[in-house]
């Protein structure tokens, strides 16, 4: 059976890990190598690292945590923030990324879904949502949430996988930061819709969280933060309990 | 030892050479004849589109090269899937190393296919020291049916070839340089042949 994916993210600033993380067993807690090493060995099922500098030099110090990341881990990453270009996503793969997360960009361009699907292949490219309802209609927004867009959820959704999005992150802003949960009714609504996987993300604060987005939310995957950084889960501990809940996990 | 990659345009080339390192190897990248056939190891990556790939691997001549090649090769995922007889996708016709037919899963299940699958009825010395039903990383839409070349079988919608073998010749659809320890035991076990 293939089975459900647990994705910690690692939000990064020139090159380091922001957001605090509470390793006391790491010797450099904002060193995002090896706090990527130390997931890939409690189990994690991919990492993503999502680039939030804004300074001239991101790009080369984007690419070269993506080169020391792709040396040392044997499992597959994503790398997301700020790609905008089909030029941005070669030098990303080229140096050993395995898919690039794009959001903003492709709302402002949705041709570069197409672009990027074209000459990558889908299974690279995963289109990131942020929503949250407005009304009780849930509506894209970027910029973190702060700016509103014309498209709704589902519509969205529906649109890149057309372009070929060979996966979907939907955040959840109604959620993120809450652990109260992720959308479940949101995301089992799109998994019914679209057929490529979607990863879950924003709520996440128990491992029941997980459990529900796994059963009530169909996601394919679940993406959580500071939970896994400030070790309130273990990842070990995560995926026993899911197997102990009959969900199929890689243990 | 020489191992070399296939360069042709195709695959995520970086991470096969950083699990070669990892094993403690050197791998170049090459689109020579000569180099490759020189080779002790050829690995033959490959993701993206079928028809588009194959395309690349005509314009270089190293469609007709490939199926002479009499030491160890590897092919990993698309490069598997061009080593067979044609793939559904874009209508391709392959190598003709592995005689199958590579189709496409229904839309009954998520397409692509993406994250972690198990492999069992393991039978090649690739798998040697692993033992069924280990996870391997698989990204595809696209699969070789259950064959005769079969050396690990996998069950998503319905039970598949997920890696094939005849003679020196090896293809993996999982990527054993993305699947941890045990992905690197079996490349491991490849560059040992």
């Amino acid at each position: 059976m293939l089975t459900k994916r647990i994705i910690p993210c690692l939000d990064i600033k020139n090159g380091r890990t922001v957001k605090g993380v509470n390793f006391v067993d790491l010797r450099d807690a904002g060193d995002p190598v090896e706090l990527a090493k130390i997931y890939s060995d409690e189990g994690a099922d991919e990492l993503v690292f999502l680039d939030i500098s804004a300074t001239e030099e991101r790009r080369k110090t984007l690419v070269d945590l993506v080169r020391k990341v792709a040396s040392t881990i044997n499992i597959p990453f994503t790398v997301g923030g700020g790609i905008s270009s089909v030029e941005d996503v070669e030098v990303l793969l080229q140096n050993g990324a395995d898919k690039v997360s794009i959001n903003s960009s492709a709302v402002k361009n949705p041709q570069l879904i197409n672009d990027l699907a074209q000459k990558f292949g889908s299974q690279c490219v995963v289109v990131a949502i942020d929503a949250k309802q407005i009304d009780g209609e849930w509506v894209v927004h970027l910029v973190g949430g702060k700016v509103p867009t014309e498209w709704s959820l589902f519509d969205w959704a529906k649109e890149v996988e057309q372009r070929g999005a060979g996966e979907i992150l939907f955040t959840s802003m109604d959620n993120d930061g809450t652990k109260n949960g992720f959308a479940n009714e949101a995301l089992a609504k799109l998994s019914e819709l679209v057929n490529i996987p979607i990863i879950a993300s924003g709520g996440a604060g128990t491992i029941q969280h997980f459990v529900d987005a796994f059963k009530d939310g169909k996601a394919d995957a679940a993406l959580a933060a500071s939970v896994f950084h400030f070790k309130e889960i273990e990842i070990k501990t995560l995926k026993n309990e899911l197997k102990n809940n009959n969900i199929e996990v890689r243990i | 030892m020489k191992i070399v990659i296939i360069d042709y345009g195709a695959g995520n080339i970086q991470s096969i050479m950083f699990a070669i390192e990892r094993l403690g190897y050197k791998a170049v990248l090459s689109s020579n004849s000569e180099e490759i056939k020189a080779a002790d190891k050829v690995i033959f990556p490959g993701v993206g589109e079928a028809s588009s790939a194959m395309k690349m691997l005509v314009e270089s001549g190293l469609d007709t090269l490939i199926p002479t090649l009499k030491q160890p090769v590897l092919g990993i995922c698309l490069g598997m899937q061009l080593m067979c007889k044609s793939s559904e996708e874009g209508d391709t016709k392959g190598l003709g190393i592995f005689n199958v037919d590579v189709v496409k899963f229904s839309n009954k299940v998520k397409v692509p296919q993406m994250g972690w699958n198990q492999i069992y009825n393991l039978s090649s010395p690739l798998f040697s020291g692993i033992t069924d039903n280990e996870y391997m990383y698989l990204v595809h839409s696209f699969y070789a049916p259950l064959c005769n070349e079969a050396i690990a079988t996998t069950n998503y919608e319905v039970e598949y070839a997920s890696a094939l073998q005849k003679d020196n010749f090896y293809g993996t659809q999982f990527h054993p340089e993305k699947s941890g320890d045990v992905g690197e035991q079996i490349l491991s076990n490849f560059l040992k042949m």
